[in-house]
């Protein structure tokens, strides 16, 4: 499954590390939250970059003290028809600061991208070889957008403004 | 009307590109059906019994004459020539190829009209008041916040891929003619004792096999909060509405689940934390909104001119008046309601003719302005009443004079098992027939406001729970069975009907209907008594007798 990482296709430096399998002695990790929760400290005092896998119904307040000290959070979207995982992204990057790699697992398709890009995930695991190669173009798809939300993104509403603004200023 | 810029054109013109390379994904076999479905929900597009079905949003109501030509157009050149007016203020062409259908929203984008999130588990077409900006004594036009709604739910990157669908109406009168308390999200927009403008809102209304009138979450959001306070009931409704079962996923089962108070207290957790992101909607953006709206220079006029006075010796003429004309704020001018109910025709249907020659007519006598309601009636809302005389004779030359609006003929249904794949039974010729009975306009006016809704199955596109006589089309070992409610109302009132007994054939609902009209012509105190109200006096039990009585 192909990788994207701001706007390339890249290698995937965090291991998947799934419940019971063992730990790898270093290296970058992605490790599923229940598993995280039972011994955080630990986790994160290993060598290598820790990143912790949420599930799109789990309570986020359990995973905010340890924001600052995780490298990666991956959210899931078990279909493409769940959507709760966006609001978890926006959450974590506009209410909590969360400033590492904000990843998109599960059925992420290339018709998603925009709304995922604007909600806050900078990494997304493609389900297929041809999405994750129209990455770039899709990502350009829109440049009008409505709502204010991390991304930075001017909204409609604020270029109007803006506009005004110029408009009366050269008067 | 309301003016797009360039940026709201640029993003409806993003909008038929992605659809156009989806369709083409789907069509070389790259999507799958199932991951196309989504896709083309979102671009209002259903897979119906015959053919691709093709829904396009009429935001609050509202078209241009360019508007309603260029729909004109798409039904004759991609459908049959015809298209179906909905309950929310949408448009349905039943006939498309789904390989023309980015041809045919790229020939809408030209107008500035969509079919963005007219369907799939997103937010919907935001619906308002057909009379908004021209009813006496409304608050102040609707269609400034309806469009400010409009813009903010429009590709929202959090709420695409809600639990289910999500409605939103609003009104800014007394009398509700928008159904606000049964949408997901009802606004009232009203002002509070400092004069400050803000919405009571409610939430969690809503028809369909689990029907709730709307509760009111918080009684006054002032107008600056009103973005961010929807936010907050969609994060949590995003959050924590059911996902496991279809049936349960609306707005109106969360709350029912919960409670309002918890909703109402998960709601306010919500919107404290959110703090500035950004939504508050200060006097500035707000007037931006509004200064793009144009009214027209309505001219000083006689409240009742000479040509009024003449014409009212015309019986026809004054029938037609009686029932389609309505009081406008300006002195001189009138609201028309222009029926699509004709005796034996499918209710809300209009040929591509029709749309071509009102266009005209609203360029003629309305300032170029033209409106559909909930009730799937057209509407022309500043018509100087010394054209009405003018204005029937050339309506009445298109079929569009029906003098039956709020009438007994003046149905309301969904397409029912002619179209719908998920209908169980036929709403159309039930209507049809209905038309027939009632054709007699002397009777029609006797019995008086009466408004049928008609759904051929339990998802209530036709509203039946709040009609005054509800008709629910249902399965009863394959042959088409209807169970019927009365006394149901979708206005300020809002309530569901209650069914008066066993459901009946097909065969003979046009029969109980008469009966229940017959039982209510004897039972009424005095002819002003509108049907709903006397079966709210007398309860369910005499209309029931008289039916079940004889069968």
């Amino acid at each position: 499954m192909p990788l994207v990482k701001q706007g390339r296709i890249t290698t995937d430096l965090f291991a998947h590390v799934a419940d019971g399998a063992e730990l790898p002695g270093d290296g970058a990790i992605l490790i599923p939250a229940a598993r995280f929760l039972e011994d955080p400290e630990t986790l994160l005092k290993r060598a290598g970059k820790v990143g912790v896998i949420w599930p799109n119904n789990r309570d986020l307040d359990e995973l905010v003290p340890y924001l600052g000290r995780l490298a990666a959070v991956a959210l899931v979207f078990p279909s493409f028809r769940d959507g709760r995982a966006y609001s978890q992204a926006r959450l974590l990057r506009e209410r909590h600061g969360f400033d590492g790699e904000l990843r998109a697992t599960g059925q992420v398709l290339r018709d998603q991208f925009v709304f995922m890009l604007r909600a806050g995930f900078d990494t997304f695991e493609v389900r297929k070889d041809s999405d994750a190669e129209a990455f770039a173009s899709t990502a350009k798809s829109y440049s009008v957008f409505y709502q204010p939300t991390g991304d930075g993104r001017l909204t409609a509403l604020h270029r109007r403004m803006q506009l005004r603004h110029s408009e009366s200023a050269g008067q | 009307m309301y003016a797009y810029d360039e940026l709201d054109r640029t993003l409806i013109n993003e909008r038929v590109s992605e659809f156009r390379d989806q369709v083409k994904r789907r069509l070389s076999g790259e999507l799958t059906e199932d991951e196309f479905k989504m896709l083309r929900l979102q671009n209002g597009v259903y897979l119906q019994l015959h053919a691709y079905m093709f829904r396009v949003a009429i935001p609050y109501g509202t078209l241009s004459s360019k508007q309603l030509r260029a729909l004109a157009r798409v039904g004759r050149r991609y459908d049959r020539g015809y298209g179906h007016f909905t309950t929310r203020q949408n448009i349905q062409f039943n006939w498309i190829k789904l390989a023309e259908l980015p041809d045919a929203l790229a020939d809408l984008a030209e107008v500035g009209i969509h079919a963005m999130q007219t369907s799939g588990n997103n937010m919907r077409n935001v619906t308002s008041d057909q009379w908004a900006g021209v009813a006496p004594g409304e608050v102040e036009d609707p269609r400034i916040w309806s469009e400010i709604l409009r813009q903010h739910t429009t590709l929202h990157p959090e709420f695409s891929f809600l639990p289910r669908k999500f409605k939103i109406a609003i009104t800014a009168s007394e009398h509700d003619r928008a159904a606000i308390k049964v949408h997901d999200i009802g606004l009232r927009l009203y002002k509070n004792a400092e004069g400050e403008t803000g919405f009571e809102v409610l939430v969690g209304g809503g028809l369909g096999r689990t029907p709730f009138i709307g509760k009111t979450i918080k009684p006054f959001v002032h107008g600056r909060d009103i973005l961010s306070y929807v936010e907050a009931i969609l994060r949590v409704y995003n959050q924590y509405g059911r996902r496991d079962n279809i049936y349960k996923a609306r707005i109106k089962i969360l709350v029912h689940e919960l409670g309002i108070e918890k909703f109402a207290r998960e709601v306010d957790d919500e919107w404290k934390q959110m703090g500035d992101v950004g939504l508050t909607l200060d006097h500035s953006v707000i007037e931006e909104v509004r200064s793009r709206f144009s009214y027209p220079a309505y001219e000083k006029l006689p409240h009742m001119p000479d040509e009024l006075k003449q014409a009212a010796h015309d019986p026809l003429f004054e029938r037609w008046r009686r029932n389609s004309v309505f009081p406008h704020k300006v002195q001189g001018y009138s609201i028309v309601t222009l029926s699509l109910k004709p005796v034996g025709a499918p209710p809300g249907d209009a040929t591509s003719d029709q749309m071509d020659a009102v266009a005209d007519l609203a360029d003629r006598y309305s300032f170029g302005e033209i409106r559909v309601g909930h009730e799937q009636n057209l509407c022309l809302p500043h018509v100087a009443k010394r054209d009405l005389p003018q204005l029937w004779k050339a309506l009445d030359r298109i079929g569009l004079a029906t003098p039956n609006v709020n009438l007994v003929t003046d149905i309301i249904a969904c397409p029912g098992l002619d179209y719908c794949s998920l209908a169980n039974a036929r709403s159309i010729p039930i209507a049809q027939e209905l038309t027939r009975r009632f054709a007699n306009h002397d009777t029609a006016e006797l019995i008086g406001r009466l408004h049928i809704n008609i759904s051929g199955c339990i998802n209530a596109c036709g509203h039946h729970h709040v009609g005054h006589i509800g008709i629910l089309g249902v399965e009863k070992n394959g042959e088409e069975y209807y169970q019927i409610t009365i006394g149901g109302r979708a206005d300020e009132g809002a309530q569901m009907g209650t069914l008066i007994g066993p459901a009946i054939p097909y065969a003979e609902v046009a029969d109980v209907i008469e009966d229940i009209v017959e039982a209510y012509l004897a039972l009424r105190d005095r002819p002003e008594e509108l049907f709903v109200d006397a079966v709210k006096r007398l309860g369910v039990e005499p209309f029931k007798e008289r039916v079940y009585a004889t069968r």
